[in-house]
């Protein structure tokens, strides 16, 4: 049998790993990635909790229900954000975009 | 229990003895015998394939007034084995600059996508592979995969075609994922569960969902021919402005993985039409006898088969802009009105007899498609007035075409 | 030992090693397709967790939505993909070090919580249904998560027209 606690480190590695994903990569798409990675760590954890604290209650569910939509919608606006950025300025280079440093 | 009323459990009974003899530890004899049932449902569709091949290629040949292949065993049949033979042979050709993992991973991704569907299609009476309680939405999620296989192949062959071809792909499968989804909620709708087998079950005694809601069917229907890359949606491969779209760097055996995976994928959206809107294996004594249910499952997606073969040899394909606009305007509004129409249909007559459900819910959908083609009707002809006046002045300017007052805009 | 365990520790070390090449990979497309392997992983974490809804929702959205959206913006913004050499800023260093402190500080906070060791609770194949039609209840009922579950919908929609907005090719 696998104890929560597998799924605890497990969640909080990935959690990091996308964590310097979004600290450390040039490219606006990689640092998406590197959010997308951590909603899944949380992911991760709310079900874990959820199946083995509380199994009867419905909040955990519905807090990834809540997540995935989340997820869906900042994809989309994160998206069209960088292609625009694109167009504008021909780079996706999150230290070149640059316009508001005085 | 004996091979008539159950025979996949009699056969893995029997299997499983004679392993358990052998003696081997009952969890290996389980593996063993899940991975021989994974063996014979995948080679016996990819063998299926072969005659496939040839039943289409004969098809299309007497719709285009041609034989068809005739000259290889009778009546052609041992042609789609020489072609596979002269694919065998050919040579590799990797394309320079390539990625190289994604481009020999795509074939195999390609395959695998159509091939996995199968396993939550019940072909009998408790012949299914998994029974998931999740089966509808495995179907949608596997179908993510197919897509993934095509742009992967469009962006590692380092060829502006195939990344063309890739762009297509995305645009349109994408957005036809919309309205099949949407049209598979009918079934999910009306039968309680997401379940193939429970789908199956809820349509006995002729309560097909064909008849119950025709317009959900026929909105899956399209949208899984545009879901294969069938003409007429057959923008992702269309040889005449793309070339060959996304597999167009592929050569020998990893082309006729693509190529497999095609006609695979095509007789696999009939199964699926089959199971979920024609009844499945429903049908006289299916229940009782399995197999007689797998004889009428077959029949059933052969029919659907056939029909998607006639749209293929009988329709041009689409421009990429009307794709959009039948997909966007036509069938995405259409399929969302017509899960609200029949949630709301089907709670109200939840109490009465199932006749009366199905008139009901049938009546429902006629008075939508009706409310539909009377919008798009109106629609073009408001769009047929407007652009009249243009035509009208060109033919006057040019002088040789007599002016029709009016004309366009009656019809 | 059991093997639903040597399952676990396989499918867990393939989403990490997953999701190191995802925030190393030089090349942003290889990243991408890292991304839908890590995605995949965490799929069968929630099958392993017994929740198949969850599990099969994971490959639609995240495989069969975000990361082909992912994809798509890759390709069109292409330019970048010669890029060679560090893909990281000057500071990953810096990046590193706060990953790291934030792992540690969750493992010390773990190692001292003693609920972490339970073992998971039976749930039957009909009890799994039932708490996905519960969970279905729960998100219209009026006293339970109907108004997350709106203001969710709305998200959608502003997002939907934001990215239109956003992206769209003004001539």
């Amino acid at each position: 049998m696998i104890p929560l606690s597998w799924y605890l480190v497990f969640s909080a590695a990935l959690f990091s790993i996308g964590l310097f994903g979004v600290l450390a990569r040039k490219n606006a798409i990689a640092i998406l990635m590197g959010v997308e990675l951590m909603l899944n760590a949380v992911n991760i954890n709310l079900i874990a909790f959820w199946r083995y604290l509380t199994p009867t209650q419905v909040a955990g569910p519905a807090f990834v229900t809540m997540v995935f939509a989340t997820a869906a919608a900042e994809v989309a606006v994160g998206l069209a954000l960088i292609i625009s950025a694109y167009r504008r300025r021909n780079t996706v280079t999150a230290d070149e975009i640059d316009l508001l440093k005085g | 229990m004996n091979f008539w009323n159950d025979p996949v459990n009699f056969i893995g009974q029997w299997l499983g003895g004679l392993l358990s003899g052998l003696g081997l530890a009952p969890s290996l004899v389980n593996f063993l015998l899940s991975l021989l049932g994974v063996l014979v449902l995948a080679m016996g569709s990819l063998l299926f394939t072969i005659f496939l091949i040839w039943y289409e290629r004969k098809i299309l040949g007497r719709i285009q007034d041609r034989l068809g292949p005739n000259r290889v065993g009778p009546f052609g049949l041992i042609q789609p084995i020489a072609d596979m033979m002269k694919i065998f042979t050919k040579e590799y050709i990797t394309p320079i600059g390539a990625d190289w993992l994604p481009y020999n991973l795509a074939p195999i991704m390609a395959v695998a996508s159509v091939l996995l569907l199968y396993a939550v299609i019940p072909f009998g009476n408790r012949m299914v592979g998994v029974d998931l309680n999740v089966g509808v939405l495995y179907l949608v999620a596997i179908g993510g995969f197919g897509i993934l296989a095509i742009v992967m192949a469009g962006w590692s062959s380092n060829n502006k075609y195939a990344l063309l071809g890739a762009f297509r792909v995305i645009a349109l499968l994408v957005s036809y994922e919309v309205p099949m989804v949407l049209a598979l909620l009918v079934p999910v709708l009306l039968s309680g569960s997401m379940g193939m087998s429970a789908i199956v079950q809820a349509q006995a005694g002729g309560f097909w969902y064909l008849f119950v809601a025709p317009l959900a069917a026929l909105v899956f229907f399209l949208s899984s021919i545009a879901e294969v890359g069938r003409a007429p949606f057959d923008l992702i491969e269309a040889e005449s402005e793309i070339v060959a779209g996304f597999n167009i760097e592929y050569s020998g055996l990893k082309f006729g993985f693509f190529y497999v995976a095609e006609f695979l994928h095509s007789f696999t959206v009939s199964v699926i039409f089959a199971t979920v809107f024609l009844g499945g294996w429903q049908g006289p004594g299916a229940a009782t006898y399995p197999l007689l249910g797998f004889v009428y499952f077959i029949v059933k997606a052969w029919i659907v088969y056939f029909v998607l073969l006639l749209f293929r040899g009988s329709l041009p394909r689409f421009r990429i802009d009307q794709m959009m606009d039948l997909n966007w305007k036509v069938l995405t509004p259409l399929s969302l009105s017509l899960v609200v129409v029949i949630a709301l249909v089907d709670k109200l007559l939840a109490n009465v007899s199932l006749l009366v459900r199905g008139i009901g819910l049938l009546s429902s959908s006629l008075v939508v498609g009706f409310v539909a083609v009377e919008i798009m009707r109106q629609a073009g002809a408001k769009r047929r007035r407007e652009v009249a006046p243009a035509f009208e002045h060109r033919e006057a300017a040019s002088g040789s075409a007599p002016v029709q007052p009016g004309s366009g805009g009656g019809l | 030992m059991t093997s639903i365990q040597i399952i676990f520790l396989l499918a867990a070390a393939g989403t990490l090693a997953a999701g190191v090449f995802v925030v190393s990979s030089p090349k942003i497309l290889h990243a991408a397709l890292w991304l839908i392997v890590s995605l995949f992983g965490i799929a069968i974490m929630f099958a392993l967790l017994q929740a198949n809804f969850f599990a099969v929702i994971q490959v639609v959205v995240y495989i069969g939505a975000i990361a082909i959206l992912i994809i798509f913006g890759v390709m069109l913004t292409r330019r970048i993909m010669q890029d060679t050499g560090l893909q990281l800023t000057r500071f990953w260093w810096g990046a590193a070090l706060a990953s790291l402190g934030i792992f540690a500080g969750l493992i010390t906070m773990l190692s001292g919580w003693k609920a972490a060791d339970i073992a998971l609770p039976e749930m039957s194949s009909s009890g799994t249904t039932q708490a996905i039609s519960q969970l279905g209840q729960a998100l219209v009922s009026p006293d339970a998560y109907v108004l997350p579950f709106e203001a969710a919908s709305i998200l959608l929609v502003v997002a939907m027209i934001g990215a239109i907005y956003i992206a769209l090719d003004r001539k």
